[in-house]
């Protein structure tokens, strides 16, 4: 394995294009614009988790000087489009919850939206929106999947006839329960990954702007996709796509939260559309906490089976995944993947799933970094917990069952085929980087002394870049522009990614100009090319390789037109840093900006066969998933008393291919690993029995702050991934490996008095009960 | 609803302004003077996004009144740059050191940081973490944010020390 050479851009820790206005406070969010005549909105919400709706007065509001309108769903629903996502909207066959504008007979969620409010200013529309009366007749809420299971529960969506949203399962297999009957070692867990939400520090919003004299809607919103955005808005309006232009600016992270584009922006692009004005609406952060998509929330019961050597045999997994009322992205079901996913980078050869998702009267789910990975945390938990029961290493125990790096490609057991990973390697480094031996040794000391130290193992593979409709598509168009300089037309949407530095980096290298005279353009429907949005681990990939292509195309564009210019052949010539020369004679040249001068002029004696065209778009389309891996270790220390968990070390061996930009590689991975902690240790939103939430704040739903994160040591296994850029997927990883590892340190701590924690979060007093469970 | 006008000092120039008497200095500054470099992600103290300094202390400008403002001397993040756009020492670090992402929390980190390095020079690496986690980032982990207050303070000594 010989890792790739880094060229003169693609490969370096080159600092970042975004930097100096975000520095410096110039720039632009999406509550940053100002329009003419902008109006503000203010949404009324239930504050019931299940109610039907028998009247709402809205005079007092209108009659307070400066509100312009309050819209209720009587308003806003009539006429209204899908306001599905459009992977559901383009499938007949998808189960959808009846999703409208404005909430109009019932609301089905503590946040479900009844009124639009909008006024002259934010404060204003907020005084008329509690001016706003609901009358309600409330109804029996279910809060957990538990009751939403139950015999007789109440339906969160009658129309529906069942709170279960699907189900679907392998047909049982008698083969699998004989090798069950007869393994050496069966084990069997129930495993609770808890609710929390994504929480990017912008809260969404959006401007809407409609012309009726155009018939022309103009929109800035805070998002990762505008083009799914506007084909959305498009729509719900039932205007032509033409006539639909989303633009964004500086995004304040996503992580899935904006993915897709939520129902209140859809509902505020209505109301503008309605009154023909301007409107913005700038969450706040209640309502994000509250009525922004969710994410998590899974049970699974998981089995396997085990000769007495390790090797796993089969599993089960009887998973259930809920969806909430309204699920941003369809069911927000992504519970068949994770059953397909769940044998990760292990020889696991025979598997049993159950994949249900579930309504109930709480904030609809949605996607949050790696929304699948309830794979790995059950996966990696079990494998620990079978480590226990078998008495091996669990290191040990992975080394036994985990594919090598030339075993691939590899299909599992559920028909998932990955290649050109290397889960085996990263396993051994970051056992190494981490001082494995030591540590237990370490352990073994500590627990002497009373204290309970712990270590946790979490090995993935990722499917990034994945062939699903527009996700598995992307496209980038190079200009030289009349000067010389270059510009980059993305279908990207960056929102902290870097990708105004990383494409820059992958066009100069494979153009032949400076990184300097590089500008990279996204966000804007109007001027890009369309792109599935940025979010799925999927950019390096895909608008990686389409940029590569694009720039590819561009400099043999550049290299006809110069040929004529020097009089050589264009195999003869070489770009380097915007200068043509002939290779061997580097005094005959001519810059990037002569090439231009002479395309972009009349009479610069070009000969009529040589194309005036210095523009080329590459579009790139995955076949197949690029995988990237990981290994993260880290070791904790659980306090007896206090409950409290302490992080030690933090280690990722990770392998994304041939790194774009270390630095950017390297903070994906910071943030991403911080994430996955927070989720395990301190992230929480709760719901009380009856469907209210407790956790409407920051000072309720806890982030990790810089006091609580460790100081995460990175380790860099390098391949070429299976694509002409050599790049793997890398945005999601750290918050996918980060939870089992976390999760599987504090059991391992625990297991030494024979305590056991197998449901998330894992907080202080959760700790505490478990030792006082076996009285230690 | 009562209205006053207010006079302070933004970013070295004098500034006034009519506000309500419930409308913040975050709301002020983004809205009446148009900086919109300070932003507002929690608007109830907690994440630090809005921090300012007003008269030298770092303050959360969205549990201020603007009216609390009257003659003071504010600094916002715009106000830390040279005029030709060179960046001040701290803002220099967190590019050195990418200590931002989205940038979305950035400008109350780096107003946070610039105070909190004032009082204390030669933090060690718990103090760091200690000082900055009065400021909620979801992107970085924290990580580059604290490699950049470590550089900028190495770099304030150093320069103290050639001065
Ligand atoms: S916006 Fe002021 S502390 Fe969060
Ligand atoms: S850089 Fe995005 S929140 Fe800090």
């Amino acid at each position: 394995m010989s890792a790739p050479a880094a060229g003169r851009y693609v490969g370096q820790a080159i600092q970042r294009k975004e930097d100096p206005r975000l520095l410096t406070g110039h720039g632009r969010y999406v509550d940053d614009i100002v329009v003419p005549r902008m109006l503000h909105a203010a949404f009324v919400r239930s504050d019931l988790p299940s109610a039907r709706i028998t009247a709402i007065d809205v005079s007092a509001a209108l009659g307070l000087e400066g509100v312009s309108a309050v819209f209720t769903g009587a308003d806003l629903n009539p006429g209204a489009g899908t306001m599905q996502p459009s992977m559901m909207a383009e499938n007949p066959a998808a189960v959808v919850a009846p999703l409208t504008p404005l909430a109009a007979d019932d609301v089905r969620f503590v946040g479900d939206p009844v009124a639009i409010v909008i006024a002259e200013s934010r404060a204003l529309a907020e005084d008329a929106a509690e001016l706003v009366v609901v009358d309600y007749e409330p109804r029996d809420a279910v809060a957990s999947m538990e009751a939403a299971l139950a015999d007789g529960a109440p339906l969160v969506h009658p129309e529906l006839g069942g709170n279960v949203a699907s189900d679907l399962a392998l047909p049982e297999d008698p083969e699998l329960e004989a090798i069950f009957a007869s393994a050496a070692h069966v084990v069997t867990e129930r495993l609770v990954q808890h609710r929390h939400t994504p929480t990017p520090m912008e809260t969404r919003g959006v401007v809407a702007s409609f012309d009726p004299v155009t018939d022309q809607l103009e929109v800035w919103l805070s998002t990762q996709g505008p083009h799914e955005a506007r084909r959305t808005f498009a729509r719900v309006s039932g205007l032509p796509e033409g006539h639909v232009h989303v633009r964004m600016g500086d995004v304040g992270g996503g992580f899935g939260q904006k993915f897709f584009t939520p129902r209140e922006e859809q509902t505020v692009v209505l109301a503008a559309k309605r009154l023909g004005a301007p409107v913005k609406w700038i969450e706040d952060r209640r309502e994000n906490l509250l009525a922004a998509n969710h994410a998590r929330s899974d049970v699974a019961t998981v089995s396997l089976a085990l000769d007495a050597d390790g090797h796993v045999l089969a599993a089960k997994l009887d998973h259930l995944e809920e969806a909430g009322a309204w699920p941003v992205g369809g069911t927000g079901g992504v519970g068949p993947f994770v059953a397909m996913l769940f044998p990760g980078p292990y020889r696991i050869p025979r598997i049993w799933w159950r994949s249900r998702v579930v309504w109930t009267n709480t904030a609809g789910r949605g996607a949050y970094r790696g929304p699948w990975m309830f794979e790995s945390v059950a996966r990696e938990q079990m494998l620990d917990v079978a480590a226990r029961a078998t008495g091996i290493d669990p290191l040990e125990l992975r080394r036994r069952n985990v594919v090598g790096d030339d075993e691939q490609p590899y299909t599992m057991a559920t028909g998932m085929t990955f290649s050109a990973t290397t889960s085996a390697t990263t396993l051994e480094h970051a056992a190494r980087v981490i001082g494995y031996d030591d540590f237990r040794a370490e352990q073994a000391r500590a627990r002497a002394e009373g204290r309970l130290l712990g270590l946790g193992i979490g090995l993935y593979i990722e499917p990034t870049s994945t062939p699903a409709a527009t996700l598995g598509v992307e496209a980038a168009t190079v200009r030289v522009e009349s000067g010389g300089g270059v510009t980059v037309f993305l279908g990207t949407a960056a929102h902290g990614q870097s990708i105004e530095t990383t494409m820059a980096q992958v066009v100069a290298e494979h153009l032949g100009v400076a990184y300097e005279d590089v500008r990279v353009v996204q966000g804007d429907t109007d001027r890009t090319p369309f792109g599935g949005g940025t979010g799925g681990s999927r950019t390096a990939v895909i608008a990686g390789n389409a940029s590569r292509e694009a720039a590819l195309k561009v400099r043999e564009m550049v290299v006809g037109v110069a040929a004529h210019l020097l009089e050589a052949a264009p195999e003869d010539l070489e770009v380097h840093d915007g200068v043509v020369s002939v290779r061997g004679t580097p005094v005959r040249n001519v810059s990037l900006a002569a090439v231009a001068a002479a395309v972009h002029n009349a009479g610069t004696g070009l000969p009529p066969d040589v194309p005036r065209l210095l523009e080329a778009t590459g579009r790139y389309q995955t076949s197949s998933p690029t995988w990237s891996n990981a290994c993260h270790i880290c070791t904790v220390e659980v306090d007896r008393i206090t409950g409290q968990v302490e992080i030690l070390r933090y280690v990722v061996s990770e392998d994304c291919g041939r790194m774009l930009n270390p630095m950017v590689v390297e903070g994906q991975v910071h943030g991403g690993v911080v994430q996955g902690i927070g989720g395990v240790l301190y992230e929480h939103f709760v719901y009380d029995e009856a469907g209210n939430p407790l956790t409407t704040t920051f000072l309720d739903y806890l982030l990790p702050t810089a006091a609580e994160s460790p100081r995460i040591e990175i380790d860099h296994v390098v391949t070429d991934g299976p694509n002409p850029e050599g790049v793997k997927g890398m945005g999601e990883g750290g918050a996918i490996g980060s939870v089992p590892a976390v999760v599987n340190a504090v059991a391992d701590a625990l297991a030494q008095v024979g305590a056991t924690v197998t449901e998330q979060p894992i907080t202080p007093v959760r700790v505490v009960e478990a030792l006082e469970a076996v009285g230690a | 609803m009562a209205e006053h006008h207010i006079r302070c000092t933004v970013n070295g120039q004098a500034r006034r302004g009519i506000v309500e008497s419930r409308t913040t200095l975050a709301d002020f500054l983004r809205e009446g003077l148009g900086l919109t470099g300070t932003h507002l992600a929690c608007e109830h103290g907690v994440c630090g996004a809005c921090t300012v300094t007003v008269d030298g202390r770092a303050i959360r400008s969205c549990l201020m009144l603007a009216v609390q403002a009257e003659g003071a001397t504010v600094t916002t993040v715009e106000g830390l740059a040279g005029a030709d756009g060179t960046l001040s020492p701290v803002q220099q670090a967190f590019m050195d050191a990418h200590g931002l992402q989205c940038g979305f929390c950035t400008p109350g980190f780096v107003m946070s940081v610039t105070a909190f390095l004032e009082a204390n020079p030669d933090p060690t690496d718990a103090e760091i973490r200690e000082g900055i986690s009065g400021n909620l980032c979801r992107c970085t982990g924290y990580q580059g944010i604290v490699e950049a207050v470590r550089l900028a303070a190495t770099r304030r000594r150093a320069a103290e020390v050639g001065a």
